[in-house]
């Protein structure tokens, strides 16, 4: 692989380009893989990335219905946090955040990653008191979060409206080292760094099977025909519970439509991520300069990667009471993208009842930021049957009441 | 220099001059312009800067598709970004100024980024910037960001002055675009008796035709028009709306419609936009074509236009475009702009044809009219930088090295025409390949469906890829006729009408100019102006295996700016097929997201802004609270008085004051935000058995219960007290925050799992005034009240009452919250405040004390009561705060039983509620942990519990608190650390959560 570098762009420039290589290769399945990952989104490759760089798997094949980060990882709003209450929440998302500090040097692809800081609004006393304790559990977590009080918050982001007629902000938890990376650019930069390590990614290629005997699994049939593989880890976000049926299992997953949007691009206005959980709503500036906002899930399931409207009225309604200076920017686009939500709407990453089988899902609205430490504890479950960072984690934990639920300090899609 | 033709222009009135500034500069232009026919008219072609390589850029459209000629409009409060010039129409005093660049328009800095063009490519900032690290954060995005960005922000303190509205409406046949085609299938679905709504985005009706010509059943093109919106203005069941444009389809009919009311005169009263919220039973997409560019290197300096935008300006708006026009085309439809620009007087030096065989009768119009025509042809490049300076020509079939060179000092250009299939698709709309036209169309096979799987979106005229006039009013006769029969209309409509327009030679479609052009060709053929994509970027992506079109959109931006590609699309996916060597349908397109073109926040807002954005509610006590000097908490949707602090008294005095004075005599407390929710009927006993831990079934009328409610995974959700009315009606009591999401919660469950009970409930929270006298002399004060008997007799603890109190109807129910003697007292909300008053009136000589929710809290935690979201955050079950007792042990099962029984809810090491105590006294930090010590498999610091709620109690003179410990109730005595995670940790000892008179001696008297 040709690596990448303001040197290699300066040295193509000269022939107008016609010497950069394909970000991965383009291959047709092999009979058998060590490891088959279903899913190339942000999660599923990280998974087979990990896979390759922790334990030296590297005969994997990450295989895709459509298009490699097609899926949740490329509608997202961006947003990289882990000031997360429950400690495995905050173990599994501190972890990724950390390893997006230096994703960009470890796969040579510039992720983005910008450590711009996030802020959610406290705006009633309930939040307070919810935030300060947030803030004590992550500094024995290890996360780095404080509360920060009204007028630092004003320092931070100048266009919100502190003394709002209706909740007024009283304070935020902030988390300094938050931010936001470039979505797109993480599928790619994970998706180029497996290519190169001999992984095979096959991209329009439907698994219409999971095939087992006697309780194990021993391969997968797709659009392609059928492939072997020792073992199996389906990391398809809202459609988990149909490749679940295949495998035979039922999964406790609900999908519905999340919606985001974002605004015609202005002169940078904002340098922080802001959440404001009491309205529901929450916005940041992207490096092109569009407001991308984001709000509640859909209250019914379905897979359309549509949405509903009323959703995106209370969000932007909430957003110009918050910063009242967007009211005369217009919105440019908006889309969906259909989450899979879990009943403590936290993630699955565990064995499954069938043998070797693995399953990473139910992120809800809260995937993208996990994706590097999602992939880290994945490739280490699938690789060595536990993993510290997923133990909490299992499908067990409905049956057994131990749901790990971060509604207090999550109370909104993010 | 652009200058006012003397004829033409049929949309301005040269009488009326309106003068506006562009830039700071003072201009005139005429009523009817837009503003960039305006500027056009004062020579001014030069308007923005692109976004990448801030390049010159000139306006190449004529409507809402425009990508360059984007302006700040207005200043201060009014400032909006990024108005497209094409669409805008000028006023008076109109303020704008160009975008994206520093120091100026003319002197653009950023501009060094062209001469750099060729280290940026596609996505060169996925391949830069990487080393060292720290430069990311520092250097590089800050500088990244500063370059990007296109339109002004709005000052932080800007304040929109505007109003914005929504409006609601319901109709048969909605018609989305008022061309011919529009009004032809509004007519034909009118006639057929359909109720009927037409929405225009400009303010003029009957779309191009006007400018292109043809004649329809005999009369010109504008005289049909003319009448027809006539005839549609007389129609009962008709209604017009211009300046409204149809931004997004979606499920089931439901369309959103963006009204701008006042943007074309700021002066006028009234909202400035108005979001329309439609409700049709069918949608006709009469939503037109979009000119195709063509790419051919320089393609985007200012003075290349597409051709019918020229030929918009020039009978529009009587604009010269450009003494010598050069036109490039693969169509015949260009060959109208010659012909206009020749009947202009202005100069036609060649006209360029694609085509080896060039064109049909408009080509030999042009012809006959002197016109210099060169089939096969192609520009191989323009030159020129901030205006054409003139045209390389070369052969179609060429790598383009051979050229002659035409001076000119404009170019109009067409491609081509692609239907606008943007409201087709929104809601699931299939598209297919129409390889006559290369231009996508819909399918008419694979149409959006509705709630019944019947389609609901009918594509019309040209938007349905339709180009001939007659063509088109066929086609949407029939459009609006389908349409009405569909919503059971079946009234006869006329015949479409016969137009006559000139026949066109078929297109050759071309994606590249001239088609062999070497690289150093192609990365001057721009594809998106805005984004600067170039030809040269979709093939790179391609050979970089950016191979979807949405990765190569991703990759390369192309169709992400403002117009989302409405230019730009096609040429881009047709590169990208010819690249990855498949064919354009097989590529397909990317989705088509609403809205169709972008509206604004304030109207997605509408009108609940500000004080209005969600209501306060108010207790019928609130005034007094407010006049009396309340210190306010916002709780749910209302505001609670936390405290009533007096002149000079802190807030903590405040709330000190009102416990003691609470605890020694009496207190007052306005309690009228707790939910009250009536659940009548036969079944409702029976529903509440299901609905709380506790059996509510046996409570006999007359009686109170308190009673715990749990969600179906167990966590206690919500408390309150039960009170029975009758044999079958209940008012249960909920928290303040709780009481609409629990009256939502009995009702998913009584219409989704028990819809066969007979129960009804109803939220009657604000028909009930409630206020809690509460201490010593609570009874002494109802009793000097008069009315009823309220001894402790007559009415008992946990027992409620109807009767009469100083003349008031009142429910008196003798529950306490706080631990002493206590009453709360529902009368109807009319009567509230008078009530309160009475009271006040009635209490002074036991020196009364109206409280606020602080004292309220403290007083429940010095008597060891749980409050909901203090105790419990949705990961807590009653069996952890003791609240076993509350759990009906008899029943076969109650929301959240079967959840209690797992493995882990039953087990024995829970963290549980007890009561703490600092060993000096100080009051624990809120939400601090209890040390385990060491650290979990990932490193984190072990806890063994947590505060829950922690005051400094004045009536036992030192800190409090309940916590959660692991086996807490079983290490009674113990002592344990507390931390804040910091360097704050305090010790505290494991007592009962039940501080203050735990055999309640208080409240039994």
């Amino acid at each position: 692989m040709k690596r990448y570098s303001a040197f290699a762009v300066a040295r193509e420039a000269v022939r107008y380009h016609s010497g950069w290589e394909r970000a991965w290769r383009k291959v047709e399945p092999k009979k058998r893989y060590d490891v088959i990952i279903v899913g190339a989104g942000g999660h599923g490759l990280a998974t087979a990335y990990y896979l390759g760089k922790n334990f030296g798997i590297t005969n994997v094949a990450v295989i895709e219905k459509g298009w490699l980060g097609g899926g949740n990882t490329g509608r997202n709003t961006t947003i990289i946090r882990s000031n997360y209450l429950q400690d495995p929440s905050a173990a599994i998302y501190e972890k990724a955040r950390s390893l997006y500090e230096t994703l960009s040097q470890d796969l040579n692809y510039n992720i983005m990653f910008s450590p711009r800081g996030v802020m959610m609004l406290a705006q009633t006393e309930h939040e307070i008191r919810g935030y300060r304790r947030t803030a004590h559990a992550n500094r024995l977590q290890g996360v780095d979060t404080q509360f920060i009080g009204p007028a630092r918050v004003k320092e931070l982001c100048p266009i919100i409206e502190l003394k709002g007629p209706r909740y007024p902000v009283l304070g935020a938890l902030w988390q300094p080292r938050g931010g936001t990376a470039r979505h797109d650019a993480v599928a790619w930069g994970y998706a180029r760094a497996c290519s190169d390590m001999g992984m095979d990614i096959i991209q329009k290629c439907e698994v219409t099977a999971v095939r087992q005997s006697g309780g194990k699994v021993t391969g997968v049939t797709t659009t392609k025909g059928d492939i072997d593989c020792d073992k199996l880890g389906i990391v398809v976000a809202g459609h988990s519970g149909v490749l679940a049926e295949m495998a035979g299992f039922r999964l406790p997953i609900e999908s519905v439509a999340l919606q985001a949007l974002v605004s015609e691009p202005i002169k940078p206005v904002m340098d922080v991520v802001v959440m404001a959980n009491t309205v529901h709503g929450y916005m940041s500036q992207s490096d092109k300069g569009e407001m991308v906002i984001g709000g509640g899930a859909d209250g019914y399931n379905n897979y359309t990667q549509r949405g509903s409207f009323h959703h995106v009225e209370e969000t932007v309604r909430a957003l110009i009471e918050t910063f009242p200076m967007i009211s005369r920017l217009k919105m440019l686009r908006w889309w969906g993208g259909i989450v899979d939500m879990t009943g403590d709407r936290s993630p699955i990453l565990s064995k499954t009842p069938l043998e070797n089988c693995f399953i990473n899902c139910g992120w809800g609205t809260g995937g993208f930021k996990a994706i590097p430490g999602s992939g880290w504890g994945m490739a280490e479950l699938v690789a060595k049957g536990h993993s510290p960072l997923t133990a909490e984690f299992g499908l067990n934990r409905f049956r057994e009441g131990r749901f790990i639920d971060e509604s207090v300090a999550a109370g909104v899609a993010h | 220099m652009s200058t006012r033709l003397p004829t033409q222009g049929r949309l301005i009135n040269r009488d009326r001059d309106v003068a506006f500034t562009f830039n700071g500069t003072r201009l005139t232009g005429h009523d009817g312009d837009t503003l960039a026919s305006a500027l056009l008219a004062n020579g001014q072609t030069l308007m923005g800067r692109s976004f990448k390589y801030h390049r010159p850029r000139g306006v190449v459209a004529s409507g809402s598709e425009e990508p360059n000629a984007l302006v700040n409009l207005g200043e201060g409060d009014t400032l909006e970004p990024n108005q497209r010039a094409t669409t805008t129409e000028i006023f008076h005093g109109l303020k704008a100024t160009s975008q994206n660049h520093w120091p100026s328009l003319d002197y653009d800095i950023g501009a060094v980024n062209t001469l750099l063009a060729r280290f940026l490519p596609a996505g060169f900032y996925y391949k830069m910037f990487i080393h060292p690290r720290p430069f990311w954060k520092y250097v590089y995005e800050p500088f990244i960001r500063k370059s990007a960005g296109l339109g002004k922000a709005p000052a932080a303190e800007a304040r929109d002055p505007d109003r914005y509205e929504h409006f609601y409406a319901f109709t048969d046949v909605l018609v989305i675009g008022g061309g011919v085609a529009g009004l032809q299938a509004a007519l034909s679905a009118a006639q057929s008796g359909a109720k009927v709504l037409l929405l225009e985005q400009t303010p003029h009706w009957g779309g191009r035709t006007p400018v292109d010509g043809g004649t329809i059943d005999g009369k010109d093109a504008e005289t049909w028009i003319a009448e027809t919106v006539a005839a549609l203005d007389a129609m009962p069941n008709v209604t017009l709306r211009s300046r409204t444009v149809g931004a997004g389809v979606y499920d089931h009919g439901y369309v959103l419609g963006y009204e701008r009311l006042t943007d074309h005169a700021p002066e006028d009263r009234g909202p400035r936009h108005r979001l329309w919220r439609i409700r049709a039973a069918q949608v006709i997409t009469a939503t037109g074509a979009i000119e195709r560019p063509l790419s051919f290197a320089g393609n985007d300096i200012p003075g290349v236009m597409l051709a019918a935008a020229m030929r918009d300006y020039v009978v529009n708006y009587a604009i010269n475009p450009g003494d010598r026009t050069v036109i490039v085309t693969n169509n015949d439809d260009a060959y109208r702009t010659a012909i206009a620009l020749h009947e202009a007087g202005l100069k036609v030096p060649a006209i360029l044809d694609a085509r080896p065989n060039g064109g049909g009768a408009l080509m030999e119009e042009a012809k006959a009219l002197g016109l210099t025509v060169k089939t096969g042809a192609a520009i191989a490049k323009v030159k020129g930088h901030k205006a054409v300076h003139s045209v390389l020509v070369t052969q179609q079939d060429s790598d383009g090295s051979e050229t002659t060179e035409i001076f000119c000092d404009a170019v109009a250009m067409s491609g081509g025409w692609s239907p606008v299939v943007h409201l087709w698709s929104h809601c699931g709309g299939k598209l297919t390949w129409d390889a006559t036209q290369a231009a996508f169309r819909p399918d008419h096979d694979k149409a959006p469906t509705s709630h019944d799987g019947q389609p609901f979106v009918i594509p019309a005229g040209s938007a349905d890829g339709e180009m001939n006039l007659s063509a088109i009013l066929q086609n949407a006769a029939k459009a609006g006729q389908t349409a009405a029969t569909r919503t059971g209309a079946d009234k006869s409509s006329d015949a479409a009408p016969t137009a006559e327009a000139p026949d066109e030679a078929p297109l050759a479609p071309v994606w590249m100019m001239p088609a062999n052009a070497p690289l150093k060709l192609r990365a001057k053929a721009w594809l998106d102006y805005q984004n600067d994509v170039k030809v040269s970027d979709v093939q790179l992506a391609a050979q970089e295996g950016f191979e979807s079109v949405e990765h190569t959109k991703r990759y390369t931006t192309l169709g992400m700016a403002t117009d989302q590609g409405k230019l730009s699309n096609i040429n881009g996916l047709a590169t990208l097929a010819n690249a990855l060597g498949e064919d354009i349908p097989q590529v397909g397109t990317t989705t088509f997201r609403p809205p169709y073109t972008p509206i604004s926040m304030g109207a997605i807002a509408g009108e609940a802004r500000g004080d209005i954005f969600q209501p306060i509610r108010k207790t019928p006590m609130h005034d007094w609270h407010d006049a009396n000097g309340a210190h306010w908490e916002p709780v749910g949707h209302w505001r609670r008085p936390y405290a009533f602090p007096r002149k000079g008294e802190s807030v903590k005095d405040a709330v000190n004051r009102e416990v003691l004075a609470t605890r020694n005599s009496l207190g007052l407390l306005d309690a009228s935000t707790l939910g009250k929710i009536i659940v009548k009927g036969p079944d409702a006993g029976r529903f509440l058995d299901m609905l709380y831990t506790n059996m509510m079934s046996t409570l006999k009328p007359g009686n109170c219960r308190y009673g715990l409610m749990c969600t179906e995974n167990g966590f206690l959700a919500d408390d309150g007290v039960v009170a029975r009315i009758d044999e079958d009606t209940f008012l249960c009591h909920t928290t303040t925050g709780g009481a609409d999401r629990i009256h939502a919660h009995m009702e998913e469950w009584l219409q989704t799992e028990w819809w066969d009970w007979k129960v009804w409930t109803v939220n009657a929270t604000e028909q009930f005034a409630q206020v809690a006298v509460v201490g010593p002399n609570a009874r002494n004060l109802l009793e000097k009240l008069g009315g009823m008997d309220v001894s402790k007799d007559a009415l008992g603890f946990m027992e409620w009452k109807d009767g009469d109190l100083a003349g008031v109807p009142a429910r008196v129910y003798r529950i306490s919250f706080s631990g002493e003697l206590s009453y709360e007292i529902a009368v109807p909300a009319n009567l509230g405040r008078a009530f309160w008053d009475k009271l006040l009136e009635a209490g002074k000589e036991w020196d009364i004390t109206p409280y606020g929710t602080e004292a309220l809290h403290i007083m429940r935690a010095e008597k060891g009561f749980i409050m909901i979201g203090d105790e419990t955050d949705g990961t807590v079950i009653p069996q952890d705060l003791g609240l076993d007792w509350a759990i009906s042990k008899k029943k076969d099962d109650y929301i959240g039983k079967r959840a209690q029984a797992r493995s882990h809810m039953t087990d024995p090491d829970r963290w549980k509620l007890v009561g703490l105590e600092t060993l000096d006294g100080s009051v624990l930090k809120d939400g601090a942990y209890a040390i385990a010590g060491g650290t979990n498999a990932n490193g984190q610091t072990n806890t063994e519990g947590r505060v829950t709620s922690t005051y400094y109690s004045p009536t036992l003179q030192k800190g409090i608190a309940m916590g959660l410990v692991l086996n807490g109730p079983d290490r009674m005595g113990e002592v344990i650390t507390f931390t804040d995670g910091g360097d704050d940790t305090k010790t505290a000892r494991i007592v009962s959560p039940v501080f203050y008179d735990p055999d309640g001696e208080k409240q039994n008297v």
